[in-house]
């Protein structure tokens, strides 16, 4: 069998790759934006001095942690329906139940390993940066906000860049729950025209081009911004 | 000693501190009166650094009273904040903020405690560093400076606070050797000013020439309190005597 790209390439299966690219790459930023926002908020949550606060984020983080994505996946979108108030899920099944749950699991997901990176940024400010910034008379709110945070997502960015990077990958997770992203599409493609390999290496290439759009900017962030101690 | 008729800046009365079992500071009763420079001394482990931490509520005492112009710094209604914007503080290993120019540094109290305009800030800060001939510092980053420069803009960000008394934890004991005299002549300008001084240190030709009294601890305690003459005339215990002997 000769490989022929153009089999895969016509007008529908084209849609196809179109419209599950457009799928893979909104689902990531969508659930991206909204963990970061809830990353940050559970670390900076995290470190206040009152149990139940604090708790909750280590019972949230080390669920998220512990528990594979996919059947995290499967909670979401079969089990909880179940449990949740019935005209909660009927108006979110007159939407799109499948991408909501798949936002929704993939940004808890992300947003647990997200304030990991974030505390561990934090953690490694030196003590004399708190005393500092205490010293010259702030409160807890501006010495996190003008001297600590400034210096701690510096830390923080490499590995909420591959953090992200493992957040664009795992929304192919997502076709399990029968989301039309890319792998889902280009499994369509493959039992509609028998042509596995043109149609997972073209999805390899568009995975590709997200994954190492990410990398560069995360890496020009990450020189950009470089903290450099005396 | 200047002698005035207005109360004691700081007033220590039996302060102890404790850290678990360990007790840093075992009933220290001292004063400052204003425009007093102190010079605290002591070997190491005896609780300097953590006495005047405790003046500005960097560290919590175990018992005993601070009273700042007067007032318990722990009373209800005291803010914490306001406190330290009163008493300026300058460490060791400097602490500046490394993502900030040397002109940032000092602006940011202004700006983010004081609430001044950001122009007028930059301004002062930059007057600020000027006049400790860092005028072509400013925009320059603290890695980017060396020792003396970085301690000279720490003791820049704290005077711009315009605090009332400024307190030294041995600022000069992370410097090269030829640095120490850029930062000692700073502080010596300082007290020619009327500052309020409170000085961890070492030097001791520092506190012969600018300093009014000497304080010695050890083990936790004030062994001796001072004036200069006293202290180096030999009018002192002999623990002291015998610390004096060990850092000649």
């Amino acid at each position: 069998m000769t490989l022929d790209y153009s089999a895969i390439l016509e007008d529908r299966y084209f849609d196809y790759l179109v419209s599950g690219a457009i799928t893979t790459f909104s689902l990531a930023l969508a659930a991206w934006v909204a963990a970061i926002i809830l990353g940050l908020l559970i670390a900076a949550v995290r470190n206040i001095d009152f149990l139940p606060t604090r708790w909750f984020c280590i019972v949230f983080v080390d669920y998220h942690r512990s528990v594979p994505l996919l059947v995290q996946l499967f909670v979401w979108y079969f089990a909880l329906p179940e449990l949740l108030p019935q005209a909660f899920t009927q108006s979110i099944n007159r939407g799109n139940p499948e991408v909501f749950f798949a936002w929704v699991s993939l940004t808890l997901y992300s947003a647990s390993y997200m304030s990991e990176d974030i505390r561990s940024g934090l953690r490694a400010i030196p003590p004399g940066q708190f005393e500092a910034a205490r010293t010259i008379g702030m409160n807890y709110a501006k010495m996190m906000r003008w001297v600590i945070f400034p210096q701690a997502w510096r830390l923080s960015l490499p590995p909420l860049v591959n953090q992200a990077l493992i957040l664009f990958k795992g929304t192919s997770l997502a076709s399990a729950i029968g989301v039309a992203e890319l792998s889902y599409q280009a499994r369509s493609i493959e039992t509609q025209t028998f042509r596995a390999f043109e149609a997972f290496s073209l999805v390899t290439l568009i995975y590709m081009v997200g994954t190492i759009m990410i990398m560069f900017f995360g890496d020009r962030l990450v020189a950009r911004y470089a903290l450099k101690r005396g | 000693m200047t002698v005035t008729n207005e109360d004691p800046i700081l007033q220590i009365k039996d302060v102890h501190c404790k850290f678990g079992n360990f007790e840093a500071l075992k009933g220290i009763n001292a004063q400052l009166e204003k425009n007093e420079v102190v010079v605290v001394c002591g070997p190491s482990g005896s609780g300097k650094s953590t006495l005047i931490r405790t003046l500005n509520r960097l560290e919590s005492i175990s018992a005993g009273q601070i009273l700042f112009e007067g007032r318990d710094i722990y009373e209800k209604g005291m803010s914490v904040e306001t406190l330290r914007t009163k008493i300026g503080m300058v460490f060791q290993s400097f602490n500046l903020f490394p993502h900030l120019s040397a002109r940032d540094n000092v602006a940011l109290g202004l700006i983010r405690v004081l609430h001044r305009p950001k122009k007028e800030a930059e301004q002062t800060a930059s007057e600020l560093l000027a006049s400790v001939g860092l005028g072509d510092e400013l925009h320059k980053k603290p890695m980017e400076l060396s020792g003396g420069q970085q301690q000279r803009v720490s003791i820049c960000r704290a005077v711009a606070l315009e605090p009332t008394v400024m307190l030294f934890d041995e600022p000069t004991s992370a410097l090269d050797p030829e640095m120490v005299g850029e930062v000692l002549s700073l502080m010596k300008t300082l007290a020619g000013r009327g500052m309020t001084m409170l000085c961890v240190t070492h030097e001791m030709g520092f506190a012969k020439e600018v300093a009014d009294s000497i304080w010695f601890m050890a083990d936790g305690q004030m062994v001796d309190r001072a004036p200069v003459s006293d202290f180096f005339s030999g009018d002192i215990s002999d623990r002291a005597k015998s610390f004096l002997k060990a850092i000649h």
